[in-house]
This record gives structure tokens, C-alpha cells and sequence, in this order.
């Protein structure tokens, strides 16, 4: 034999030539291709109505309003305001925190401890009192101490500790153009810098002033800030009380309230100023573009796993093996070529998805959390490398276990139980099941897929068929990999040890 | 020559039992339900009155893994005649393919039914054991597990375990390959209940959970918001049965008018 042929390029080439000439596999890797984007059209469908439903019956979800990146908020809340123009300072000191939680009707579980940690009140520069517009405040919560939190997404923690008339909290927003400094203070004289919001094209005229908001409590429970020395370095012009957002039909959310008795103001208010994410119905994540990768990745496992069995079931494997004596090396270039397959289908299923998938996610009426190109060539890279990922971890079981079906059943067994554990029958009434299945087994792969963040300031269940999965993107995708290393290590010892 | 039902019963026995597989797989069905009914008990918490889980669906989790196994069972009792070309020899012998074809199911039929209802006996036992111990108590509202839903309840892992064994008959005897065959089966498990899931349109994600086998099995192992399920109890049963007698039918009529 020539050193030419025993090459490793020409091994793989040789695979390669094995796996191209099979006219099913071919196939079944063409419908991986296809059936991913396909189902995007069924992911896609909600003209059944949103994800809210009451009484079994679907309800039309209120499309919330946008922020300044476009991405879907929640803004309601009580704003005692007054219009201010060109650079300035407010502050003021707060010195109680209170919520009103209804209480919870006998057999309903209750959202948590009364949904308080999160309750806000504190003072706020914001563009205008229109929905989604910009803004930065800084606030004392429930339990997370002070806070910075501008235009919806970004929160920073200042002093730590509750806010009560003993240690009460000083709150100051500075204003520099297009830039808001907040700062905290535990006496009012020693002053600490929270954090720094650039809010870009901010009108010269702005509304500055103090606001109460209350999550999460499905908008049915309201807190009560108490503030002193509110002081405004702008000309006063009398405080004007305002629901951002609005009340319901029915008085949903609570109206709030201001009332001002000497140099106390007070103000009560519900709703949140946040992201709307979560299993609320608002929101949608593209993630749901790729949720066809289940229907393709079972024909990707099948041939994949096949395409080592059918050698052992054949006697194929002999020839294989005769051809090429290092075992190592024909494991690596059987690797290479379903590796390469893999990751090309899984490229191409997931573009052509995300190309159907967007405007088709547009055109309905829950918005689209946006998600950046990067975060979209993310998506295409990391299901690749998952369907890649996952082929191997077939052929590797295949090796082991030297049987196309007990092979193929392992692997669609852990990428797809834990992925339903998850969301079935551990569920209690809040919705919420145990996470951990997706964090040790491959089906953590999945999170590569993710399009929309998480927020730790926002309480809602976080459920993987919303998008949310509990890993970080890359980390998931190391835990597959971790276990198709795994598989592969044992195959490798098993193809040199044993006879074939 | 023909053979009489007996004869290819007792044939197809034979095969059965004195090979190791089938019994291996059976024993897996039996462990692998069992011990991943019991690893949900443990991860189980019920802190409430509200807290809305089913003692007997968390102790049945097992079914999702065991049903894999069985499903291997099922498409193995077929597939392997096909793989090693035992087929031809079988068919020589046995010219009724449909005899061949329904003594490998009634063959398959029994050990089956009988490792399932130890998996579900086993669940139910390990679910009594350690649930109490988890805030399924009385004062939680869960009685003890000896009312007729709960019978029932365990009566729907053993019945729906052997159906899918047959459903993977079936499917291998339409499509003569294992990995196809298998990739089928569990195609049709897992997919039903996973689209269901992350489809927005309610009623659309509602009849993939009427039609699925494995939601629609799952239906027949619960006790608790029963008004609230897409299928009755024994309906659910119906869908799978549903979903078995058509695979062997599929497979029976591709038996009976093609080439081995």
C-alpha cells in the first residue's frame, strides 16, 4: 500500500464515498434539511389565538408596547410628573416601601411570596408618559435593595439592604444631555455613583418626577412609596399624577395614587416598567423558527447510527477495517463524514428556517423579541453544530452497541425525554418543572437555539417551550459535546479491543 | 403444507426464548420504568394544597423511557428477521404470512404485557413508598393510592407499554429495516407531544395531544384534572390501540402483497 492511499484525506474520502452512494441516507439527510423549516410554518401559527388562555378558551393577547430597541415592554405604572427641560438633578429621599397583595382565593397558588421582591418606587427621568418611551430611574425593591434600571432592559444594583424609616434611601438622577447618572446615599450627603444610562436622542424637554409600580401580581397589586425632600434643580411647576399605560375596562391595572401632605409625597401604583418576557403571551422568540430540529434530527440519528451498524450487521466492518488497520483513524474519518453532514444539513435547515420563520413571525400579532445578527448566526452555527454533534454521538452508540436499534433509541431517548421532563409531568400549577433535565444530558444543546433573553429582575416561569432554556448558548452546546466525547472515548476502546 | 395457529405459536416461542434479547430488553423495560418513576418521586415536591401535580403521572414517568425500550422490543421481534435473513427460511417454512406474522405478535403480546404491568406495579409501589414523603399527603389533599382512578391509572402504563410493543411490530413489518423502523416508532412517540408543546394555536396543539400515542397514553395514567384532559381516560387507551391495529394492519397488508 502507498503512503498516498493510506492517508487520512483519502480515508475520509473513501467514508465519504460510502456514505454518498447509500441512496436512503441521502434521503433521510435531505428530509432533515427539509423537515426543519417545514415545521417552521406550523411553529409559526397562532391564528388560534395567543398563548394566553383563560377557561380553555384562547383570548386575544393586547399587543404591548414597544421600547427603544424595538423590543417588547411592559410600561404601566403611577408617575407623579413635571415637565423639565435641558440638564438638571433630581432628588429625593425615600423612606417606606409597602405593598398591597390581594389575598390569594382558597385553592389558587399563590404567585410566590406575595410577588414582592421586585416591587419598585423611586424617581425616574422619562421622554415622555407614552408607552415605550425612554427612560432611566433609580429605586428602592421589595428585597433587591437600590437599583438603576434604564430603558427597560439594563439594571445595576446600588446599596443593598431594605428601605424603611430607619434607614431610609437617598435616590438622585442627574442629567448631561443624553446621559443620566444615578446615584444613591444612605444620609443624603455622601453620595455613590449606581450607574451611567446613555439614553441617545433624548428631547430636551423630558418628564422627571417619582413613580410606583408593582410586579408582578397580574397588575392586581400596587405599593406605596413614601418620599421626602423631593428636591428639583429645574423650575417647579406643580406635580401632575398619571397611570402610565392607562387602567383597564374593569379597573385593571389599579389605578394609583398621589397624594402630598407637607413635605411628604406619597404614591401608590401597579403594573411594571420591564421586558415583557416569559410565558405571558406577549412575546415571541425566534427560537420558535427552529423548532423543527426535533423533526430532523430523528432522520439524521437514524443514518448516522446506520451508518456504522450497517457495516457490523453486513461484515462490511471487516473489509473497513482490512483496508484501514488503525482503527483510531477510521473511527476519525467516520467522525469527519457524519460530523460534516451533520453540521452541513443542520447550516442549510436552520438558514432556510430562519429566512421562512421571520416575516412569518412578523406578520402575527405577538411581537418579535429582536435578535441581532450575531444572535441569529448563532442560531444557524449552533444547530449545525448540535445536529453535528448529535450525529456523532449516534455513530459512537452505534459502535458500542453495535445495533441500529437499541443505537437509535439511546440517542433520541436523551435528547428528547429530557426536553418533555421538562416540561410535563414534574409541571405544578404555576407551570413551572424541574429545569435540571436540560442541563446534564445533550438535549442542553438546544439553548444554542435561544433568541431571547432572560431576565433575573423580571418574575415569570421561564419555560423551554417559550424559548427559555436554562443554560447559557455555548454552555449547552459543551454539554452535548461533553457526552458525544464521552460515547466516542468508549467507542474508541471498544473498537480497539474488541474483534470486529 | 400449511401450520396450524399452534404450530406457529409454539415456533415462534421457541425463537422468543431461547435467544437473550428479548428478555434483556423486557428486563430493561422493567428497570428503566421503575427507576426513572422513582427518580421523578424523589424530585417531586408537593408544598401545597395547590400545588397541581399528579402523584400518579410523576410516579408513571418512567413510561417515557420505558417506552423506548419497548418500542426497541417490538421492532427487534421483526427486524431481526429481516437483518439476518431468517425471514426467507421463516416464510419457507411458514407459507401463511399472516399466521407468521400475527403468532410473532401474540408471542410478543404476552411477556410484554406481563414485564409492563411489573414496570407500572413497580412504579406504583415505588410512587407509594416515597411520594407521602414528598407533601403528597393526605393534608395536601391526595388520598391514598387505592381508589379506582388510581387502578386505572396503572392499568394505562401496562396496556399502553404493550401496545406500543405491537405498534413497533407492526411498523418493522412495513418497513423490513430496524433503524428505519425504530426511527419511526419513536418519531411518532415523541414528536406528537413535543409539537403540542411549543405550537401557539390551541386547538391545532390540542388535537396533536388527541392524536399523539404517547399524550394521548399519558391520558390514561392520570388522576387529577381529569375535565381538563383532550381525551377521557379510555379514550386515550383508544388512540393508542388505535394507532397499533393500524401499523399491523399496515404491516400485515405489506406482508401479504409484496416480495419478502
Amino acid at each position: 500500500m502507498t503512503p498516498e492511499r493510506e492517508s487520512f484525506w483519502h480515508l475520509v474520502h473513501a467514508e465519504w464515498t460510502k456514505f454518498r452512494t447509500v441512496r436512503g441516507w441521502v434521503l433521510a439527510v435531505l428530509l432533515t434539511v427539509v423537515a426543519i423549516p417545514a415545521f417552521t410554518f406550523l411553529a409559526t401559527d397562532v391564528s388560534g389565538g395567543c398563548t394566553q388562555s383563560s377557561g380553555g378558551h384562547a383570548t386575544a393577547c393586547p399587543a404591548p408596547p414597544l421600547g427603544p430597541g424595538d423590543e417588547p415592554v411592559s410600561d404601566a405604572f403611577y408617575f407623579a410628573h413635571q415637565a423639565v427641560t435641558g440638564d438638571g438633578t433630581i432628588t429625593a429621599q425615600v423612606t417606606s416601601l409597602t405593598g398591597e397583595v390581594p389575598a390569594v382565593p382558597a385553592g389558587q397558588a399563590a404567585d410566590g411570596p406575595g410577588g414582592q421582591p421586585w416591587f419598585k418606587a423611586g424617581i425616574i427621568i422619562k421622554e415622555n408618559t407614552s408607552q415605550g418611551s425612554a427612560y432611566a430611574a433609580m429605586m428602592v425593591t421589595g428585597a433587591h435593595g437600590v437599583r438603576m434600571q434604564w430603558d427597560y432592559v439594563n439594571d445595576t444594583p446600588g446599596l443593598a439592604g431594605d428601605v424603611s424609616a430607619a434607614t431610609p434611601r437617598w435616590l438622585r438622577l442627574v442629567r448631561d444631555g443624553g446621559t443620566i447618572t444615578g446615584y444613591d446615599s444612605a444620609d443624603g450627603t455622601h453620595w455613590t455613583p449606581a450607574g451611567t444610562a446613555a439614553l441617545p436622542g433624548l428631547t430636551s424637554t423630558v418628564q422627571a418626577g417619582l413613580f410606583a409600580a408593582a410586579p408582578p401580581g397580574g397588575d392586581s397589586t400596587t405599593d406605596t412609596g413614601v418620599f421626602r425632600h423631593v428636591g428639583l434643580s429645574w423650575p417647579a411647576t406643580g406635580w401632575t399624577g398619571t397611570n402610565v399605560g392607562g387602567t383597564g375596562p374593569n379597573g385593571v391595572p389599579l389605578p394609583g395614587s398621589l397624594r402630598q401632605s407637607g413635605g411628604t409625597i406619597t404614591v401608590t401604583g401597579s403594573g411594571d416598567i420591564s421586558p415583557a418576557v416569559g410565558n405571558t403571551g406577549s412575546v415571541d422568540s425566534l427560537q420558535r423558527a427552529l423548532t423543527g430540529t426535533f423533526f430532523g434530527l430523528i432522520p439524521l440519528i437514524v443514518v448516522a447510527a446506520m451508518s456504522i451498524t450497517a457495516e457490523y450487521r453486513r461484515g462490511l466492518i471487516r473489509v473497513s477495517l482490512t483496508a484501514a488497520p488503525r482503527r483510531g483513524r477510521l473511527l476519525a474519518a467516520k467522525v469527519v463524514v457524519i460530523g460534516a453532514v451533520g453540521f452541513a444539513a443542520g447550516l442549510v435547515a436552520a438558514t432556510l428556517a430562519l429566512a421562512v420563520g421571520t416575516p412569518l413571525l412578523r406578520r402575527i400579532s405577538i411581537p418579535l423579541w429582536p435578535a441581532s445578527l450575531p444572535t441569529e448566526a448563532r442560531m444557524v452555527a449552533g444547530t449545525g453544530t448540535l445536529l453535528a454533534v448529535a450525529a456523532v454521538l449516534a455513530l459512537a452508540i452505534g459502535i458500542i452497541v453495535r445495533r441500529s436499534a437499541p443505537a437509535i433509541a439511546a440517542v433520541i431517548v436523551v435528547i428528547f425525554v429530557p426536553y418533555l421532563l421538562a416540561l410535563g409531568p414534574l409541571q405544578g400549577a404555576n407551570g413551572q418543572a424541574p429545569l435540571w433535565p436540560l442541563q446534564i444530558t445533550p438535549a442542553a444543546a438546544l439553548s444554542v437555539q435561544q433568541a431571547i433573553p432572560e431576565f433575573y429582575q423580571v418574575i415569570v416561569v421561564y419555560r423551554p417551550n417559550a424559548g427559555f432554556y436554562p443554560l447559557a448558548p455555548w454552555a449547552g452546546l459543551a454539554v452535548e459535546c461533553a457526552w458525544a466525547a464521552a460515547a466516542l472515548a468508549l467507542a474508541y476502546y471498544l473498537l480497539r479491543r474488541r474483534d470486529a | 403444507m400449511s401450520v396450524a395457529p399452534g404450530q406457529a405459536l409454539h415456533a415462534e416461542w421457541t425463537k422468543f426464548r431461547t435467544v437473550a434479547g428479548p428478555a434483556w430488553l423486557l428486563a430493561g423495560v422493567i428497570a428503566l420504568t421503575v427507576a426513572a418513576g422513582a427518580a421523578a418521586d424523589c424530585a417531586a415536591q408537593c408544598s401545597s394544597a395547590a400545588c397541581g401535580l399528579d402523584p400518579a403521572k410523576v410516579s408513571f414517568t418512567g413510561v417515557y423511557l420505558g417506552q423506548a425500550v419497548v418500542a426497541v422490543a417490538g421492532v427487534l421481534a421483526v427486524g431481526n428477521e429481516y437483518s439476518t435473513g431468517m425471514v426467507t427460511l421463516s416464510l419457507t417454512a411458514m407459507p401463511g404470512r399472516l399466521t407468521w406474522l400475527f403468532a410473532k405478535a401474540a408471542v410478543l403480546t404476552g411477556p410484554v404485557l406481563i414485564a409492563s404491568a411489573l414496570a407500572a406495579a413497580g412504579s406504583a409501589l415505588a410512587g407509594r413508598l416515597i411520594l407521602p414523603g414528598h407533601g403528597f399527603t393526605s393534608a395536601h389533599g391526595y388520598a391514598s393510592l387505592t381508589a379506582a382512578a388510581d387502578y386505572r391509572a396503572a392499568f394505562g402504563p401496562a396496556l399502553y407499554l404493550t401496545l406500543i410493543a405491537l405498534l413497533s411490530l407492526g411498523v418493522a413489518a412495513a418497513v423490513r429495516d430496524s433503524a428505519a423502523a425504530i426511527g419511526l416508532v419513536l418519531g411518532a412517540a415523541y414528536l406528537f407531544p413535543l409539537a403540542a408543546a411549543v405550537i401557539s394555536n390551541v386547538p391545532v396543539s390540542r388535537h396533536l395531544q388527541q392524536i399523539g400515542p404517547l399524550p394521548a397514553g399519558l391520558d390514561a395514567q392520570t388522576t387529577i384534572g381529569l375535565q381538563n384532559l383532550p381525551l377521557t381516560p379510555w379514550q386515550g387507551l383508544g388512540v393508542v390501540a388505535l394507532w397499533a391495529a393500524g401499523a399491523l394492519l399496515v404491516g400485515a397488508l405489506a406482508l401479504k402483497f409484496r416480495d419478502v
